[in-house]
């Protein structure tokens, strides 16, 4: 199917009467200038098929289809500049989206709150959803390629790209904003490229197109990973696969040791280094793209929102950096969790008893309190002196230095004692010391120990100081329980003294917020100076990497309250596909977008993976007794291929048994492509090497001719559900109910 | 050796076709295979006839056996390490070890004479077994089974309460216990001395072994105490012995010692599971090096397919069957023992506790038919379902209706009652004596009224708490008066209409009236305003599942004459599928609470932070669980080296270079015998990552053993690496004083850590007056 088109550009004759260095530079065009194009008919055709396929009427539905809903919003953080963490995964997939709305022209103006409702003018929604598309459609002639490099029949790879294109999940999700296609991409991407290049090994190592294609399969790993974390997996699987050949060319003794350490760098730049540097770059870029403040600065550290454009920035724009005795401060809770919050008092006290019959100590209330209020304002102070201003010059507060913590409206002392805490009795009581007179001394000293300190002298930052507080005649240590107190303590979040202080915990850690240098000796005009908001200027930068660092940290760790959803499924769910989703569905007219799968590739799918498992083993097991089946050349054929698509359909696949989060159908998807490309495969096998004589292989490939057939019915069957158009009748849409499972919203007139 | 195998050897096809030849051939005794490595053979000389004359050089014995008549090799020349290894034989070393291994273990044991750290469960549960009563708890029985056997044979009565840490023991005989636990901890020594001479066939890396199992104040801690751990150790350890000593055996399959230590491998495998379900890891390891075994075996061509069939027979017998029955067996000894009720009732089925002598339902005799004014308990039909509970907690601010709890839990309590009441009348008439009783049948529509609050069981479509699809429980209505939300069509599946509904064997489903779905328990836990019990929701979603099914299981109604009750008794295999249930539930429900310092299991092999057996103050007698840290760290270490190693051993290998013999075998060692043990150590930490239940240091110790049993294999092999590049002399003198400085080394930091162990009195180790002060390496440690 390869045509060789030569074309002819000009032929040229010398005329002569032109001046010498003219001539000279005619000189080539004695010879005819001759193109060679090679055109693979079949990869065009299948890209235009792909294209058309996934392309069609993209824009119609013009209304926010499911998971639309939450890219779009990142979509409009990036267009407004705006910070976000999103712990679904890494900025690059959110990042291509959000290029497609830049070219679209989008302003970020939209507001992303319900599926099924009206796209306005603004939302260029062709445009954004143009890159998952084109990255759908690419896939199929992917497919193609990596059979062939596989060194499979084109029949074969021609069969795999058309299964591809005739999968209607696949098409659900390339059409719409969504991440997976562009997923899948990269991974057939990086897949074949490694492919090429390991082609181009044993000929021509160290070439340009050596060269190329080793860097890509990196590029392409990285861009997989960037786009979301199941990438991962199959980077994991290229890298063993990687290491597999490596480590046949170290056994391979006509290579020098020279040229064997050159082979591992090489593999080691493109495959570990560049992937690392390339996933370091995403998140500069994201950085660098989002630089003002907005809905999820709470979750981030103080140093973090600090750094942002407005917000936090703002508020601690000035501050005196080091804290002194007389500095008046807010104190933040550096895990923040359940929520971010503010060391707070206020005047009323514990009651007397609790609920379940133990008493307190009746003092005045200590919390954890998520809103900025005036009361979250304490006063540092050196014990040994009365004052409650900073002295001039001021005297910094260093790391094991003793203070005394004193509440800025109520002028208590932040104290604790062998009181159990109201709702964790193991922990010591915190409170602010109310004299009562009666046999309970205040026990006010606190001992600063700064965590993340530098040397033993370190100053106290605002910001920076990451601060334990160590009660001197108990040596409990600060600390938010994360429990939430009853009526009497109006929700707000519980502190304790933690006795037995078991390393280092986040929740133990504070550190300033905001800050500043006491001025008033007097409480009332303190209490309007606590009022007042602070003075401005000197932004703290940090560095990249530590920004880096805590937003992937973030992202890794940020758990989503939200377990549950009508369209989740379990894994074991989706090899059979007993379980759809209902992408989308119109009000009036009924037309609906569901994602299920053409059920005829899913099954024929499920059945080659089976025999391969199957033949496999039994082709391993007689190999050991060296009985041979089939050549060594196609059993090796055999081993690779299948460890590439078995291999990268469970890694795909099975993780998703451990993983606790929410899952759908759709998470399958890039293990299905990885199954679907063992179908030609497995049935390349069978004919070449189980069909012996003639008769079979006829009936064979007339058995193949219905199967196929058959795959393009069922996908023109589904397609209404896969477009969203035609609209369908109820009986229809009751026909196309081929599992008791599926949820098809019919409607009842 | 050659000419022996090939003249066996028939062409590949012909091979598998004509296995008879084969068979004869196999079985002729004196042939054997074709060795498959060197060691191999060697080990089998060692394993089989230990006692066969004096050893002089381990190495020496590798040289496979030759038939009788072929002239023997020139000896190979003399080792630089040979010396360590000459005389005495591997006996009086291993008495040696043995002896201050139960020295270490025993001194002190009575201390401190209370109860330390999870002696307040596990020897409670031993009390249990000794009083048979049924509790329940997430670890299989045989641990406890046994700590109470030890108890019953050393004369404890099982009346100590064993309440919390810190209760004294007083006039209590807990000694027997201990001492149960201190003996099964004392042998690890010793099979860990078998295991790396067996692996190695090297004394001094035997010894080393032992001796930092011997010194390492961690083991000693964990092994004096009424633990499961010493138990679990034992028995993952003895399988580790008897799986190598069976691997030696290789040559000689289906002899006596080859099926002894087979077997034996399988009853250390269901111990191993039998105490700690962590025991799968050690399951998983000797599969996989069966599975090893049987591909080595598949690949010898002069053994034919019926004795490949015979091998993997034995294996599955001996290594699946057996396990399994044993297992089986402890769970039905565990069973007949706890005959009678107690704390553990409520986690299991109505059926299940039917057989428990005292609880309620046993020989239980209740009103048979449900009738109008009842007061009945409902219980969910999955396994390790709760019983419909409310109380006067309503749920919070943003889920669903701020309307009264309705949950599903674990435990007996008065507000698990509800009455029964016609949807459209109140109260009253059912209490009055003089009024008919009334009997609900199948298909009525009912209200279910919970007795302690008066509240009614409602539904409406608020999306439930935990599983959004479905929708939200709640008890609504004040003093039985509520809205048409009310209202349940309660059905008995497989009956008629208008048939009576009987107590225990009525399987129930509540329809909801309103919005036509199930009352169901989800089984997710609820956060902490729910007090972590089950999630009650209405499914939609119209599904026979147990979840949606209920039973009645108390019932009360003086109206009706109390009948007898033969409920139908679970068969044996349904409680143990039950129990497994209950047990994977609760150890799933093991979750670390927000904001708690936990251990972390990197923590683990830089012994970064111990965990306090006793005492908090500096007066109290202190123990404090902490490996050792000369030893922990040297452990740490030799893993790196460890790899170090095999990458430059293997790469060399694969590059080709030319090994000499000595090197070869070295290598060997290293590879195989190492390469094992590395993967138990893997196999016993690596799990731990992926794990969401609360973990604890004591966790690491499995793993502790095999990367001590590696340290003794890797420096063993290191120092004679280094021995053979030097000259003889000079070589001989660097093995024995590096193998010689090592144990001193370890033997110098245990006298420095010992207290810890055997308990310190005094000032804390932060204070710097503290005998210990100088010895807080790390911040993190607290003694």
């Amino acid at each position: 199917m390869k045509f060789t088109f030569t074309v002819m550009l000009l032929v040229m004759h010398e005329t002569g009467g032109l001046n010498k260095p003219f001539c000279r530079m005619l000189e080539f065009l004695k010879q005819p200038v001759v193109v060679t194009a090679e055109i693979n008919v079949n990869l065009v055709a299948l890209t235009v098929m792909g294209l058309v396929n996934r392309l069609w009427a993209l824009s119609y539905p013009r209304a926010v289809v499911f998971d639309e809903v939450y890219y779009g919003q990142f979509v409009s953080l990036y267009m407004k500049r705006i910070f976000f963490v999103d712990d679904s995964g890494p900025p690059f997939g959110h990042m291509l989206l959000a290029f497609g709305g830049y070219l679209g022209g989008f302003d970020g103006n939209f507001l992303w709150n319900r599926i099924g409702a009206e796209y306005s003018m603004n939302v260029p929604v062709w445009s954004l959803r143009l890159l998952p598309a084109l990255t759908g459609a690419l896939c199929v002639p992917l497919a193609y390629q990596i059979l062939v490099e596989l060194h499979f029949s084109h029949c074969a790879a021609f069969v795999a790209a058309l299964l591809i294109l005739f999968e209607n999940s696949l098409i659900t999700q390339s059409r719409l904003m969504l991440l997976e296609s562009v997923l899948i991409f990269f991974i057939l991407l990086a897949i074949l490229s490694y492919l090429k290049f390991y082609n181009l090994q044993k000929c021509s190592p160290f070439t340009a197109g050596w060269w190329f294609w080793l860097l890509l399969t990196g590029v392409a790993c990285s861009c997989a990973v960037g786009v979301k974390y199941m990438g991962l997996f199959t980077y994991m699987l290229l890298l063993a696969i990687a290491g597999v050949h490596s480590w046949h060319l170290i056994g391979d003794q006509t290579l020098s040791n020279v040229s064997v350490l050159c082979h591992l760098l090489a593999r080691g730049l493109a495959l570990v280094v560049i992937p690392v540097a390339m996933y370091l770059s995403f998140f500069y870029v994201h950085l660098t793209l989002l630089y003002r403040s907005g809905p999820h600065d709470q979750i981030m550290t103080s140093a973090f929102q600090a750094s942002l454009e407005g917000g936090l920035a703002r508020i601690t724009q000035g501050q005196p950096l080091e804290v002194a005795y007389g500095s008046q401060i807010t104190l933040r809770n550096v895990l923040g969790k359940p929520m971010p919050c503010w060391l707070h008092s206020h005047k009323n006290t514990y009651p007397i008893r609790y609920e379940n019959g133990r008493g307190s100590s009746h003092q005045q209330q200590v919390t954890c309190y998520p809103f900025k209020d005036v009361n979250n304002w304490w006063i540092v102070k050196d014990p040994g002196m009365q004052q409650l201003v900073v002295s001039n010059p001021p005297r910094p507060v260093r790391h094991g230095h003793i203070v005394q913590l004193v509440h800025g409206i109520t002028t208590r002392y932040l104290n604790t004692h062998d009181v159990a805490a109201p709702l964790s009795p193991h922990s010591q009581e915190i409170s602010c010391y109310v004299d009562y007179n009666i046999s309970m001394p205040a026990q006010s000293l606190w001992r600063v120990e700064i965590v993340n300190r530098e040397s033993d002298t370190d100053v106290w930052k605002t910001i920076l100081s990451e601060v334990r507080f160590v009660h001197v005649n108990t040596s409990a240590v600060l600390k938010l329980s994360g429990a939430s107190l009853p009526e009497w303590g109006y929700r707000q979040l519980e502190i304790i003294g933690e006795k037995l202080s078991k390393g280092y915990h986040q929740s133990m850690l504070w550190n300033v917020e905001e800050h500043r240098y006491g001025k008033s000796q007097e409480q009332k005009e303190r209490e309007v100076e606590l009022h007042s908001p602070t003075q401005a200027d000197i932004s703290k930068n940090l560095s990249f990497m530590a920004r880096f660092t805590e937003l992937q940290w973030k992202i890794l760790t940020l758990k989503n309250e939200d377990t549950e959803h009508k369209y989740s499924s379990s894994p074991l769910d989706w090899i059979t596909m007993d379980t759809n989703i209902a992408y989308w569905f119109h009000p009036i007219s009924g037309a609906q977008i569901h994602l299920i799968g053409n059920v005829l590739t899913w099954a024929s799918a499920n059945v080659a993976t089976l025999v391969y498992m199957c033949l496999f083993l039994w082709y391993l097991l007689r190999r050991r007794r060296k009985i041979c089946d089939i050549p060594e050349d196609a059993w090796r054929l055999w081993v690779s291929a299948g460890g590439l698509c078995v291999g990268g359909w469970a890694v795909n696949y099975l993780p998703f048994f451990v993983m606790e989060k929410t899952l759908f159908l759709y998470h399958y998807l890039p293990a299905l492509t990885f199954q679907i490309l063992l179908i030609p495969v497995v049935l390349q096998h069978l004919t070449d090497h189980l069909c012996r004589s003639q008769l079979p292989k006829n009936a064979f490939s007339a058995l193949m001719v219905a199967w196929f057939s058959s795959v393009y019915l069922v996908y023109r069957t589904f397609s209404p559900l896969t477009y969203g158009e035609p609209t369908l009748s109820a009986a229809e849409l009751r026909a196309l109910r081929w599992k008791e499972s599926w949820d098809i919203l019919i409607r009842t007139h | 050796m050659p000419g022996e195998g090939t003249s066996l050897r028939f062409p590949p096809c012909s091979a598998a076709r004509t296995p008879f030849p084969l068979v004869l051939c196999a079985v002729v005794p004196g042939r054997r295979r074709l060795p498959r490595v060197g060691a191999r053979m060697t080990l089998a000389a060692g394993c089989c006839q230990p006692e066969s004359g004096p050893r002089c050089g381990g190495l020496r014995q590798r040289r496979p056996r030759r038939p009788a008549g072929e002239p023997s090799r020139p000896s190979p020349p003399p080792r630089a390490w040979a010396p360590l290894e000459a005389p005495g034989g591997v006996w009086a070393p291993l008495a040696f070890v043995t002896l201050l291994s139960f020295a270490s273990r025993f001194h002190r044991l009575s201390e401190p004479p209370h109860v330390c750290w999870d002696e307040t469960h596990f020897g409670k549960m031993g009390s249990y077994y000794i009083n048979r009563t049924f509790f329940f708890d997430v670890h299989p029985p045989l641990g406890k089974m046994l700590i109470g056997l030890a108890g019953y044979l050393s004369g404890y009565d099982g009346t100590f309460p064993f309440q919390k840490p810190g209760d004294r023991y007083e006039h209590h005989n807990y000694i027997g216990m201990r001492g149960f636990c201190a003996f099964l901890g004392s042998c690890l020594v010793p099979f860990s001395y078998l295991t790396v001479l067996e692996l190695s066939k090297s004394l001094s890396a035997a010894l080393l072994a032992a001796s930092i199992l011997i010194f390492d104040t961690g083991c000693i801690t964990l092994s004096q105490y009424i633990l499961l751990d010493p138990i679990l150790m034992f028995f993952l350890m003895g399988a580790v012995l008897s799986m190598v000593k069976y691997n030696s055996c290789a040559d000689r399959p289906f002899s006596a010692p080859w099926w002894f230590w087979l077997s034996l491998t399988g009853v250390n495998l269901a111990g191993a599971i039998g105490v700690k379900f962590v025991g799968l890891f050690v399951v998983l390891l000797v599969g996989l090096n069966t599975v090893y075994d049987l591909w080595e075996l598949l690949g010898d061509l002069s053994l034919s397919l019926v004795t490949l069939g015979k091998h993997l027979m034995a294996r599955v017998f001996c290594l699946i069957l057996l396990p399994v029955a044993l297992y089986t067996t402890q769970f039905a000894v565990h069973f007949a023992v706890l005959n009678k009720s107690g704390p553990g009732d409520g986690f299991f089925s109505s059926a299940f506790q039917s057989r428990l002598i005292g609880n309620n339902l046993h020989n239980v005799s209740v009103p048979e038919h449900l009738a109008y004014g009842s007061v009945i308990t409902m219980k969910n039909l999955r396994m390790a379902g709760g019983y419909l509970h409310s109380h006067w907690h309503l749920y919070p601010e943003g889920v669903g209706a701020r309307q009264q709890q309705v949950t599903a839990y674990l435990h007996k309590d008065l507000n698990n009652l509800w009455v029964i009441k016609k949807h459209d009348s109140n109260t009253a008439d059912h209490l009055d004596p003089s009024h008919s009783v009334e009997f609900v049948r199948h298909g009525d529509v009912i209200r279910l009224e919970h007795k302690e609050t008066s509240r009614n069981l409602h539904s409406h479509q608020h999306e439930a708490p935990m599983t959004r699809k479905h929708f939200q429980v709640t008890g609504y209505g004040i003093n039985g008066t509520g809205d048409a939300n009310d209202f349940w069509r309660i059905e008995v599946v497989g009956r008629k209409a208008g048939k009576r509904i009987k107590v225990l064997r009525s399987q129930i489903r509540l329809t909801h009236l309103a919005t036509g779905c199930i009352l169901g328990s989800s089984g997710k836990t609820l956060p902490k305003w729910g007090w972590e019990q089950v999630e009650v929701t209405c499914t939609p979603y119209v599904k026979e599942t147990p979840n949606a099914l209920w039973n009645v299981e108390d019932h009360i109604n003086p109206k009706l004459p109390n009948i007898s009750l033969d409920v139908l008794k679970p068969s044996f295999p349904e409680i143990l599928l039950e129990s497994h249930m209950v047990m994977i539930r609760g150890n799933s429900g093991l979750k670390p609470k927000e904001n708690e310092v936990t251990s972390k299991p990197w923590h683990w092999p830089i012994n970064y932070q111990g965990l306090r057996f006793s005492g908090v103050n500096e007066t109290d007698y202190r123990v404090y669980l902490l490996g050792n840290p000369v030893v922990w760290w040297l452990n740490l270490v030799t893993i790196g080296l460890y790899l170090l190693m095999v990458t430059c051993a293997i790469v060399a290998m694969k590059r080709g270079v030319q090994l000499t013999a000595e090197l070869k075998e070295l290598s060997e060692v290293l590879l195989h015998s190492g390469g094992k043990i590395m993967l138990g150590w893997l196999l016993h930490y690596l799990p731990f990552f992926m794990m969401g239940r609360v973990l604890y240091f004591h966790h690491y110790f499995p793993a502790m053993l095999f990367s001590s049993m590696l340290t003794g294999i890797t420096w063993d092999t290191l120092l004679k690496f280094c021995a053979g590049r030097l000259s003889c002399s000079v070589g001989r003198r660097v093995y024995t004083y590096g193998t010689l400085a090592l144990m001193l080394l370890i033997v110098y930091s245990f006298y420095l850590f010992h207290p810890l162990s055997y308990g310190m009195v005094g000032p804390m180790a932060s204070d710097p007056n503290s005998p210990m002060a100088g010895l807080r390496w790390l911040e993190s440690w607290e003694f």
